[in-house]
């Protein structure tokens, strides 16, 4: 790899892993100092590598680099000299050295980044600040492509960023573990964001597929990232049994990343997937996770829709497949409400009932400002009723914002007339 | 929106010697009934079965009785939480129960006694 692609590849690797552990040193309040000294360092890199070639371990050199930046520039800030330095000194006399140390090993590495992402994803955030505060500072997303991400404009995310991060200096949030007692509530955030952020690159309209799974990819490797953390005892570990069912949920999605968009960005509908571009690699890894899961009496929402989600990596249709992913939207539906949810547990009617049964399940729903509510309508009246399906295919391209879906919509519409 | 309660009444005289396969077919009309209310957004709460073996009833002179209530040749097998906007409705919800569409047994529905509804 030469310079140019290489600082790129390094910049989405250890961007996020250089800010936290700078943060982890000086405090999550230097947040905004911590990013820019990061990105100074690439900087230099991009020049330095450009001239005198490539050095033996350039991510060595990252950090070095980075490590000195942190020191010299926060050494000299007034606010870090006067408060931080201060209180360490009083709360730890002696400790102080002239030049101060940055841990660097891989242990301090991943304990800073879990830290940075229960920091993000803390209760007083609001959650699509969280989002874009995970893909900007634990992703190393730039602003352009959070914006393009999540369809919407640099000035938005700007301000979401500014929002959460006043958020976390003001709450006064510290990158460290939760302890026992809070433990489950903060990972149950963590989690929410995590699968937000994973549904989000899944079926986000972005043309940008590279983007999308990118996005995908790096929720995966954050909820990995979870099952590492084992604390000092079992209370503390956040290797919980949500945690590899969401895992399992995302690998048996991710599966069919590939086959689920075709070669010119269109959506491709579960039925019309080749099956043989499904990443069997995802689906086994899916499957160990989803055995760890397991090891459980509780079964959460992510356990109940990891479970739909693996009959979903069999292929075909028995009357099985569609009786069992019946059974469990509606034990998910038990546990909490759900708009998607429900529309899919009315699908799902359809394939173990037939159409003419499921079209009042569906209209009992009333979900009439939703998309999804008119294009399953349409579906289902398909070969029933081809006026009023028709219709409903009309009120759905009306809600329909993305030039994908329309085409898929006007499709469906369009051979229902035919019928 | 108001809550109301269905409670399940069956005979004392159910038959409980069922094949596995009525089994699984009960359950999946049972959870096919809830899921339909749940996905509507009107379970308020999926209540509980009440077990039959090893229940007792304390009658008013404390005297203690073995089995559940059976006063009127009938149980009390379990409760869910709806939620309605007319007794009406929830009535509605009563006629899809699978003790109802079976024959098997009825639906008592009795509306949640709340501080805005004390009637």
């Amino acid at each position: 790899m030469d310079h140019q692609n290489l600082i790129p590849h390094l910049y989405r690797q250890e961007y996020s892993k250089m800010v936290s552990l700078i943060c982890s040193r000086f405090g999550i309040d230097q947040i905004d100092a911590a990013e820019d000294i990061v990105s100074e360092t690439f900087l230099s890199a991009a020049e330095t590598w450009g001239l005198k070639g490539v050095p033996d371990n350039p991510v060595g050199w990252l950090y070095k680099v980075a490590r000195n930046n942190a020191l010299n520039g926060l050494k000299h800030d007034r606010i870090f000299r006067q408060r931080v330095r201060g209180e360490l000194i009083q709360r730890n006399p002696g400790s102080i050295q002239p030049e101060m140390e940055i841990d660097l090993s891989p242990q301090n590495i991943t304990d800073s980044q879990l830290q940075m992402l229960f920091a993000v994803c803390h209760p007083s955030i609001p959650v699509e600040a969280q989002v874009s505060l995970a893909l900007r500072v634990l992703c190393g997303f730039s602003i352009d492509e959070i914006a393009q991400a999540l369809l919407t404009t640099k000035a938005n995310i700007n301000k979401r960023l500014y929002r959460a991060k006043e958020k976390l200096r003001s709450e006064n949030i510290q990158l460290s573990f939760p302890d026992k007692t809070s433990l489950a509530a903060r990972l149950d955030t963590v989690l929410i964001t995590l699968y937000l952020l994973f549904n989000e690159g899944y079926y986000s309209a972005s043309p940008d597929k590279i983007l999308r799974k990118d996005l995908c990819l790096e929720a995966m490797r954050l909820v990995y990232m979870l099952t590492g953390y084992h604390g000092t005892t079992d209370e503390t570990a956040t290797t919980h049994p949500d945690v590899y069912s969401l895992l399992a949920l995302m690998c048996f999605q991710a599966s069919r990343f590939d086959a689920r968009i075709n070669s010119a960005g269109d959506l491709v509908l579960y039925e019309q997937q080749d099956s043989s571009l499904w990443d069997t690699g995802l689906i086994n890894q899916g499957n160990n996770f989803f055995v760890k899961a397991c090891d459980t009496p509780i079964l959460s929402r992510y356990h109940l829709e990891a479970a739909i989600a693996w009959w979903h990596t069999h292929q075909g249709d028995s009357r099985e497949k569609w009786e069992n992913i019946l059974l469990l939207y509606n034990r998910r539906l038990l546990l909490e409400y759900s708009p998607i949810a429900a529309l899919n547990r009315a699908y799902a009617f359809a394939r173990v009932y037939g159409k003419e049964k499921a079209i009042p399940e569906a209209e009992s729903l009333q979900l009439t400002g939703n998309l999804f509510y008119h294009s399953l309508l349409g579906e289902l009246y398909t070969g029933v009723d081809s006026a009023k399906a028709t219709d409903h295919f009309e009120k759905a391209l009306a809600l329909a914002e993305t030039p994908a879906e329309k085409a898929v919509l006007s499709e469906k519409r369009n051979a229902c007339q035919k019928t | 929106m108001k809550e109301f309660a269905l409670i399940f009444r069956v005979p004392q005289d159910l038959t409980f010697d069922i094949t596995p396969a009525d089994m699984q077919e009960r359950m999946t009309n049972w959870m096919n009934w809830m899921g339909s209310i749940a996905a509507k957004d009107k379970l308020v709460s999926s209540g509980n079965r009440l077990g039959v073996q090893g229940s007792k009833w304390v009658g008013s002179d404390k005297m203690v009785f073995d089995g559940p209530y059976t006063e009127v040749k009938e149980f009390i097998n379990g409760y869910i939480i709806v939620r309605a906007a007319s007794v009406d409705e929830a009535v509605e919800f009563a006629k899809g129960c699978p003790l109802v569409v079976g024959g098997v047994g009825k639906v008592e529905v009795r509306p949640l006694v709340t501080a805005e509804n004390n009637d």
